[in-house]
């Protein structure tokens, strides 16, 4: 809405019904039309969209009480929010139940309130717009029928924090829809939106809002509501047929994550072969199942690293005032950067000297749609705000100028220098460098204030993080809009300040490096991979090396060796040669330290179980680095260190970060080991001083 | 009142060569290709024009109105007025004309006035039997009636009419473009051999133009999805000759006619913006000027002599400005034949065509084809139909600021028998 007819218009109204004036009690307004049908709105109070508390539980309680009392002709069943039905269930809540015991006495209450639900004898009609999640789609799933109004979606996310559905999901779905189709959203948390819900039978009408009110009426007089099973579905009655699919969502979970680490998958598996084909026994080992996983470390670890998350969402959150980006640099990251930024809305001129180069950034920038899923209009709007520009106009134009150049400071300075006069003076410039320091880059700006990092990570469609990075003389008012630049295009901003490596490459290197060196003394790159995968990283070192670039890892190594007051692991001299001479720099030339064929690393067989101390020496030089950089303020707290590395390095979620794991494993035991590492393997082991900032004698 | 009108800057896609299929860009693709780099470059915020206007014969059926479709792609904003025109080959200077009027008389300061065509997207068409027969299949109500209808379907319903054809025919007189070519070869006695001639020139030039970046600013490179990059006209062939022009076979009347696929414009895919300016626009964004509009006029003829426009519209302009042939320092004829530009240059030449048809004195003399059409034309750049109008005038306004010249005319002929000329004049 830019528009003054639009504005003057204002937001499409919901149709509330006559609930729309009722009191608020306990998260439910509640009213009877002309035509006796009832309306029940969901609307707990405060800012922000519906979560599905103790107490609107209890409150769906009562509604439901007083309905049965005085029977209406039918029910309605919506939320008066705009944001949508309901994110989910109220993570405050399943914080504190962390007792199994007690955690599924109020499972039960809840499931007790929506079996009433159910069980109610008048047609209950759900009407759902925006998103209806976790415990706000099973209460949909209470209802007879379900409205979907134009842009609504439904989905289990539970399985992001470690669990399945509690509330009635695990056999509402399955028996709503086809019962793989449900089992493939429950496992991979992924949402269905309108017209996947029609299609799948989760929606009964899609509508648009102004439709609302008949859509109800028609549905209302209808009364019936028995669906048809499909032929899969009575076949998955049998258990040979769901022992069969079952094995089939176990290898093919297992390809994303493991058992030991991620239980909450295996387990709804487990329940459902068993149980599918009785009702009562699923309900009871929902309720079991949901309370055991609640207490684990891994949904209690997940659950903090959603909070992790929203703490740097937080960040993002406000006006970036930028309209127009431009890009220069059109490699694999520019174009990235450039075809997100548009994806998003931005308008964005890429500029690159070799205009080749920039045909195939329009190339990439399609392909990102499609696996983005964005409609033809989409794609074209996107390639429309996306200006390949090689006559360099668009910095003129630009509130916010990011550089992507190739990681040399007299071509970045050059690049500067030619764009800086053309920019607005009120224009912010920023760095996408990994490794550069940023202090050295601002000698010679003219408005040193204005230029900071950004610092994306690649591939930059599928990585959250951007490092939004300040050296000595940037001004506050230009990071904080770099950080809501971010939050404007989906990213979470990382604040971090000017060091080698930043944060994350700081932390990363010594990693990648460690892989160099066990390379070096014979150790399979397969065990190496293996130790760290095992450990809960996505992609073990070696294959991580071979995907972002040998080149670029030799240049982040030799810049941080350079840069940094302390000892790192010597890169060894058949890597460099590989690298400078052989021109073999991994995924992108098709042979690094593996060979690659159609995007995968090829492995040789199964690795051999690795040993303890090749764990530790992978994973505990990133701990390090993590309390170096939190002694050194480059990031402002050990949370905001634990969120940097898990959304920009992948580190192990499920372990709650580095700073976290530290914490768990116990600050002396780590010291202690990184100090026998030292005496054994050499100074790039030696503990930071910071760590006694950490341990038992600081508090 | 009357107000002096800016040519201020314009940007055109490279001219692509239709090659039997649908070319990676529709209408609207190409004026978004070309506007983004021009707006990118003024100094002026995209919603601060008053209006857009596009040229387009050839309207695709996603584009409707697709000056507005263009608006919006460009990021002009939601309140951006833009309408369509359409007066065939006109359409591209019909829109800078119209532009020109409305800044002239005081209503408007800053227009976009384009011109696009995607000639290769021109679409197939059902024959008007098969058309009908469709309809009452449609309408059959039992299987009988459905079964009996099939019966009397033909091999020939499948045979689609390519549209192209039929734009290019002129339903009056019923002569093909090319046939009315043909017409004024004969009446004004230009010989296959001239007409070969100056083709081969077009290309030459166009060449020569390309290599030493006399295009450059104006010629935007085209990206489209694959990742291609569309960087130059496509369609010039820099090493044709006479012997190879000479080996083509006439195409619209055989095996008689001269007006092969060597002398005559190609069938090309472009689009092609100007932006225009009142003085207080320029003064506003502080705009520098590439020409200034004088005066702009449009004649009509018999169809069958179409290619004759120009003699008639650019004479008007001539006598009311009171200028002589020596005041004309560039002129752009638009190339659909080169036997209709000849022709157009002998009618000048022919001093009894010029008092009876013109109402001049005497003959109007000769152009110098060092000053006609300097950097090529439609024959080796092609004409997508739109489009053209736009072309010529932004080019004759680049090629008068690269040489210096003080005045130019661009005109064209248009199919249906009309023609379209603008006077432009430098900036001092």
């Amino acid at each position: 809405m830019t528009g003054p007819v639009l504005r003057h218009l204002g937001e499409t109204k919901l149709d509330l019904g006559p609930a729309r004036e009722a009191p608020r009690d306990k998260g439910w307004r509640a009213g009877r039309d002309d035509d006796g049908i009832a309306w029940l709105l969901l609307d707990v109070a405060g800012d922000g969209p519906n979560t599905v508390s103790e107490e609107v539980l209890a409150g769906l309680s009562e509604q439901i009480e007083r309905l049965k009392a005085d029977p209406p002709a039918a029910l309605v069943l919506r939320s008066a929010k705009t944001e949508g039905f309901a994110v989910g269930a109220d993570i405050g809540m399943l914080e504190k139940m962390t007792d199994p015991e007690t955690a599924e006495q109020k499972l039960r209450q809840g499931h007790e309130v929506l079996d009433a639900l159910e069980a109610l004898s008048f047609p209950t009609i759900a009407v759902s717009h925006g998103p209806a999640l976790g415990g706000g789609f099973e209460i949909i799933l209470a209802c007879d029928r379900c409205i979907a109004v134009d842009g609504a979606s439904f989905g289990f996310p539970e399985v992001n924090l470690g669990l399945h559905p509690g509330l009635g999901g695990t056999f509402r779905l399955p028996e709503r829809i086809d019962a793989t189709e449900a089992m493939t959203l429950m496992l991979t948390g992924k949402t269905a939106h309108t017209k996947k819900a029609r299609k799948l039978g989760i929606a009964d009408v899609v509508t648009q809002e102004r439709h609302v009110g008949a859509a109800v009426r028609d549905l209302a007089h209808k009364g019936d509501t028995e669906r048809d099973r499909s032929l899969t579905d009575r076949a998955m009655a049998l258990a040979p047929a769901r022992a069969y699919a079952a094995r089939q969502m176990r290898s093919r979970t297992a390809q994303k994550a493991s058992k030991e680490h991620y239980p909450a998958p295996y387990a709804l598996i487990d329940l459902w072969e068993e149980h599918h084909d009785d009702r009562t026994a699923m309900q009871q080992g929902e309720i079991r199942s949901f309370a055991r996983l609640l207490a684990t470390d891994t949904a209690q670890e997940l659950i903090r690293v959603f909070h992790l998350r929203g703490k740097l969402k937080d960040q993002g959150d406000g006006e970036d005032g930028v309209a127009h980006v431009h890009v220069a640099g059109a490699g694999a990251m520019g174009a990235e950067i450039a075809a997100w930024a548009a994806l998003k809305g931005k308008r964005v001129s890429l500029f690159d000297p070799d205009i080749e180069a920039l045909g195939q950034a329009v190339r990439q920038a399609q392909e990102i749609c499609d696996d983005a899923h964005c409609s033809a209009l989409e794609t074209r709007d996107t390639l429309d705000r996306m200006m390949p520009d090689p006559d360099n106009t668009g910095a003129a134009e630009a509130d916010l100028v990011i550089e992507a150049g190739p990681e040399a400071p007299e071509i970045k300075g050059k690049i500067y220098a030619d764009l800086e006069p053309r920019m607005k003076s009120t224009a912010t410039l920023a760095t996408n460098t990994s490794s550069l320091s940023l202090d050295k880059l601002a000698e010679g700006l003219r408005r040193p204030k204005r230029f900071a990092g950004l610092h994306f990570f690649n591939p930059v469609p599928k990585m959250p993080l951007v490092e939004v990075v300040r050296h000595a003389e940037t001004y506050g008012t230009v990071s904080d809009q770099l950080a809501r630049f971010c939050g404007a295009i989906g990213k979470l901003p990382a604040r971090v300040a000017n060091y080698p490596g930043f944060l994350v490459n700081r932390a990363l290197t010594p990693y990648l490096l460690e892989a160099l060196v066990l390379v070096d003394e014979g150790v399979p790159k397969e065990t190496i991979d293996r130790a760290a995968e095992d450990f809960g990283m996505p992609t073990g070192p070696v294959e991580l090396a071979d995907y972002v670039g040998l080149d670029i890892c030799l240049h982040v190594a030799d810049s941080l060796k350079a840069d940094l007051d302390r000892a790192l692991a010597d890169v060894p001299g058949w890597f460099r040669e590989k690298v400078e001479d052989e021109g073999e720099v991994g995924k992108k030339s098709g042979k690094g330290l593996y060979i690659w064929e159609d995007g995968e690393a090829q492995k040789n067989g199964e690795a051999a179980e690795p040993e303890a101390e090749l764990t530790d020496r992978l994973i505990l030089p990133m701990l390090d680095a993590c309390v170096e950089c939190l002694r050194r303020e480059v990031v402002q707290d050990a949370d905001h260190a634990d969120a940097a590395m898990i959304f920009g390095a992948g580190f192990a979620p499920f372990r709650g970060g580095p700073m976290r794991h530290a914490r768990a494993r116990g600050i002396e035991t780590v010291t202690k080991r990184l100090s026998e590492l030292e005496d054994k393997h050499g100074a790039r082991f030696a503990p930071d001083v910071g760590w006694t900032d950490l341990g038992p004698h600081a508090e | 009142m009357s107000r002096p009108v800016y040519l201020v800057d314009g940007a055109r896609t490279p001219f692509l060569k239709a090659r039997g299929k649908p070319g990676p860009f529709t209408p609207v693709d190409l004026a978004v290709q070309c506007g983004r780099p021009l707006l990118s470059r003024l100094p002026v915020p995209r919603d601060a024009f008053d209006l857009v206007i596009l040229g387009c014969v050839n309207v695709i059926a996603d584009e409707m109105n697709p000056a507005r479709v263009a608006a919006l792609r460009l990021g002009m904003g939601e309140a951006m007025v833009a309408f369509t025109m359409q007066i065939n080959c006109g359409s591209g200077m019909q829109s800078i004309d119209t532009a020109y009027r409305y800044i002239r008389d005081g209503s408007h300061d800053l227009i976009l006035a384009g011109g696009a065509e995607a000639l290769s997207h021109t679409p197939l068409v059902l024959r008007q039997e098969a058309v009908e027969w469709y309809a009452e299949l449609a309408q059959a109500k039992t299987t009988m009636e459905t079964a009996k209808k099939m019966t009397e379907i033909r091999p020939d319903f499948f045979k689609p009419i390519i549209g192209l054809e039929r734009g290019l025919t002129d339903p009056v007189t019923d002569l093909s473009m090319g046939q009315t070519a043909e017409v004024l070869a004969h009446r004004f006695g230009i010989t296959r051999a001239a007409a070969d001639l100056y083709a081969r020139d077009s290309h030459h030039r166009l060449a020569r133009a390309q290599r030493d970046g006399s295009l450059q600013g104006e010629v935007q490179p085209a990206f489209d999805r694959a990742g291609t990059v569309h960087r130059a006209d496509d369609g010039v062939r820099p090493e044709t000759d006479m012997d190879t022009l000479a080996d083509l076979k006439p195409v619209f009347e055989k095996p008689y006619g001269q007006v092969t696929p060597g002398n005559a414009s190609q069938v090309t895919d472009g689009a092609s913006w100007v932006a225009l300016a009142s003085e207080a626009a320029v003064e506003a964004h502080g705009l520098e000027p590439l020409a200034r509009i004088l005066d702009s006029e449009w004649s009509a003829l018999d169809p069958a002599v179409m290619g004759l426009g120009p003699v008639l519209c650019a004479t008007e302009i001539v006598k009311r400005q009171e200028l002589g042939r020596a005041d004309l320092d560039l002129w752009e004829i638009n190339e659909a034949f080169a036997a209709q530009v000849l022709a157009c240059l002998a009618a000048w030449e022919d001093p009894d065509f010029c008092r009876e048809v013109l109402a001049l004195d005497g003959a109007f003399g000769r152009i110098d084809h060092e000053r006609l059409n300097i950097d090529g034309g439609a024959i080796s750049l092609g004409h997508p139909v739109g489009t053209s109008g736009n072309r010529i005038v932004l080019h004759l306004a680049k090629a008068m600021r690269r040489k210096g010249a003080k005045r130019g005319i661009a005109t064209e002929c248009i199919g249906g028998g009309q023609g379209g000329a603008m006077l432009l004049e430098e900036v001092s």
